[in-house]
């Protein structure tokens, strides 16, 4: 198995983000605090093989935001993205 | 963004099921009665949960194959051999079962009727699930957007709703369905033999880039193909793109 077949989309932490955020993430905007790409979270590439899943920026490659789960507590990890917009 | 409420509590429900359909050898359909579905937009897709004697739990994603408009909830698996989950839904499970899932998940790889067309849709394999929502809503609302699959699959044996793909695409002149078969063609074949490329894209999308995509299959498929519709013109927000990924099924 390559590393290239481990990519998946942001649809992939849906169901993740579903338990964490009472609205919908996938089709959050969200910008990269590396290289300022702004992508919908949903566009974004997920892996979800490490403990927890990574999210990447589609543009750079850089970590957006690491979640971990484990016995109903939750790990967020948010430094890679300036700012999510959400729509409410 | 039409649809933007707060989300109810993602919880766990059983769903009983209703009938077992033999797509193809390996493929097999769930219909499952869900008590207080909420309901789904095409491209959703369930979380479901098997839970062993000793507690150990599995979880797999897997895209809703039915319109919202079917009164039940259908979803569409695919048997991998080393799998630990898809080996018993696909073959274990019988009329009656109780299956733990839930949903519907996802908001980002949705098509509604009524959202800009044209409409191309690309899979491979199995990736055709998702898709075959969006067709089947788009049937179930006598939606005019013109559409159009490119579906590619290793035989023709392997290609799920055949029949029922060809009954659309006969019934609806805007609704075009092309077939690549990659591995072994019958005889006097005249769709396309090959993995799908840019030339492929090329004849088979829409001119410009002219209205919205949705890629689905296994990451490598999906990467090729989002690749080749960005060269034949589409823009990059106009792809959106679903990739299987090894989760072991």
């Amino acid at each position: 198995m390559e590393e290239q077949d481990l990519k998946l989309d942001g649809n992939a932490a849906a169901g993740l983000f579903r338990e964490l955020f009472a609205f919908e993430l996938t089709t959050a905007r969200g910008r990269c605090d590396n290289c300022g790409a702004i992508a919908e979270v949903g566009a974004v590439a997920v892996y979800a093989n490490a403990p927890g899943s990574v999210l990447r920026c589609p543009k750079c490659d850089a970590v957006l935001m690491r979640v971990a789960a484990n016995g109903g507590r939750y790990w967020l990890d948010v430094r890679g993205i300036s700012w999510l917009e959400i729509h409410a | 963004m039409a649809r933007a409420a707060v989300l109810g509590r993602l919880i766990w429900q059983l769903g009983e099921v209703a009938e077992l359909i033999d797509e193809t050898p390996r493929v097999k359909t769930l219909v499952l009665e869900i008590p207080d579905w909420p309901g789904h937009r095409s491209g959703q897709h369930v979380d479901v949960r098997l839970t062993a004697e000793d507690g150990y739990q599995a979880q797999r994603s897997y895209s809703i194959a039915s319109a919202p408009e079917n009164e039940r909830l259908e979803i569409t698996v695919e048997r991998l051999d080393d799998g630990e989950v898809s080996p018993y839904l696909a073959e274990e499970l019988v009329v009656g079962d109780k299956l733990e899932l839930r949903g519907p998940i996802g908001g980002y790889f949705v098509w509604e009727a009524g959202q800009d067309g044209p409409l191309l849709l690309v899979a491979a394999g199995s990736g055709v699930v998702p898709l075959m929502a969006m067709l089947r809503h788009r049937a179930a609302t006598g939606a005019d957007v013109p559409a159009r699959l490119l579906y590619s699959s290793r035989t023709l044996e392997e290609v799920i709703y055949r029949d029922e793909l060809d009954r659309l695409s006969k019934a609806d002149p805007t609704l075009e369905v092309h077939y690549a078969v990659t591995r072994e063609q019958p005889e006097g074949w005249s769709g396309y033999a090959r993995r799908v490329d840019e030339e492929i894209l090329r004849e088979t999308a829409y001119p410009n880039g002219e209205g919205v995509a949705f890629v689905c299959g296994p990451t490598r498929f999906v990467e090729t193909v989002a690749n080749g519709l960005l060269a034949v013109g589409y823009a990059p927000e106009r792809v959106r793109t679903e990739r299987f990924g090894p989760t072991g099924g």
